[in-house]
């Protein structure tokens, strides 16, 4: 899909400037636009070392453990099928905890880990179960705090205060959040109505 | 408000880095070495992103310098002025579920362009912070156990998207605007 979105841009662009009578310009564009790539990806290095740094104390230290014990109730609300005993709850509420944190490294393996559990729970191997959908629902969504690759990102563009977008990225992935939580419910009432579940 | 989230987000990023290597410290770890560890990665992270920002950066410059661009901002503009969404962040909101660091190109481009201050800016930077690339988690998700009917995932997540980039411009309008 990226593919496609990729030729169209340059492909309609050339064809507007063709039109246009712009078309001696593009050479210009398309070397300026290259180093411009190289120095945001530079001006990021400063930024991502540091806080990469953080984030792997933040992990060693047991940061997540904490968030765990606050987020159980909520894993319990969401998702029902799944015995709260069981090696799959944890690891949902491990990658939850790393995905607020904002420890992507961390927490990528462990939603897979989360999915490995969830799979053995699936009666259907083929077919994703309720709770594996609900619990990608979370993690497309993304509940995040700390933004960290946006405020790198701005520091190196010369914001005056990059984490400026810190309350309102909050508010917004909580809507995004809660959507996808609605909206997993409902498909799932209705899906369940349809196939008589 | 706007002087309230000045002072949030002024205090989030200092307040995290010392309650983390606080805490880090008093749970004995050696918080230095296992940061000096953690930061190696930055460079390697940094240098990975080269061909996506080039790529992407050198297609939306032709995009925009083109002509092509305000084009399409203009062919969109009945949609959009009746969303009150401005045009110019539209390809942010449609690259985001698809790929990561190709929003995260878009992103940048916006923000190079308006300023990462400007009303722009800060929607760009909000949007892409807020959510996380619907079809890559999802391929990659399902993928690993091998699960190919995927229900109504794809639904959700998209639709969660369209919230969460509704909600972005609306919080950045309130608030900056």
């Amino acid at each position: 899909m990226i593919n496609k979105f990729w030729l169209v841009f340059i492909v309609s662009g050339m064809a507007v400037a063709a039109v246009t009578g712009r078309m001696d310009s593009m050479t210009q564009v398309i070397l300026n636009a290259a180093g411009r790539g190289v120095n945001v990806a530079m001006g990021l290095v400063a930024i991502l070392t540091f806080w990469l740094g953080i984030m792997k104390v933040a992990e060693r230290s047991g940061l997540m453990r904490l968030l765990v014990r606050a987020l159980r109730p909520v894993a319990k609300f969401l998702f029902p099928s799944v015995p709260l005993d069981h090696p799959a709850m944890s690891a949902i509420l491990m990658t939850m905890s790393a995905d607020i944190l904002g420890l992507g490294n961390a927490a990528t393996p462990l939603g897979l880990q989360a999915m490995k559990h969830l799979q053995e729970l699936n009666p259907d191997k083929e077919t994703a179960s309720p709770a594996m959908c609900t619990f990608l629902a979370l993690n497309t969504s993304s509940l995040t705090l700390i933004p960290t690759t946006v405020i790198a990102l701005r520091a190196a563009a010369g914001s005056l205060n990059p984490a400026m977008i810190v309350p309102t990225a909050i508010i917004a992935t909580c809507c995004s959040t809660l959507a996808a939580v609605v909206f997993d419910r409902l498909f799932r009432y209705f899906n369940g109505r349809k196939t008589g579940q | 408000m706007m002087e309230l989230f000045s002072v949030v987000s002024a205090w989030t990023i200092p307040v995290f880095v010392t309650a983390v290597v606080v805490y880090a410290s008093w749970k004995k770890v050696p918080v230095f070495e296992t940061f000096v560890q953690g930061g190696k990665e930055g460079f390697a992270i940094a240098v990975g992103l080269i061909p996506y920002l080039v790529g992407m950066l050198v297609a939306l410059g032709i995009f925009r310098e083109s002509g092509a661009f305000d084009l399409f901002v203009e062919l969109l503009n009945p949609l959009t002025s009746l969303l009150g969404i401005p045009a110019e962040v539209l390809p942010l909101a449609i690259m985001r579920p698809i790929s990561g660091n190709g929003a995260l190109a878009i992103a940048t481009e916006i923000m190079q362009r308006f300023g990462p201050d400007s009303l722009l800016g800060l929607i760009a930077g909000t949007m892409q912070g807020s959510t996380d690339t619907t079809f890559y988690v999802l391929t990659v998700y399902f993928g690993s156990v091998g699960v190919k009917k995927i229900r109504y995932s794809m639904a959700v997540g998209l639709l969660a998207d369209i919230v969460g980039f509704l909600a972005s411009v609306a919080v950045c309008s309130l608030v900056f605007g």
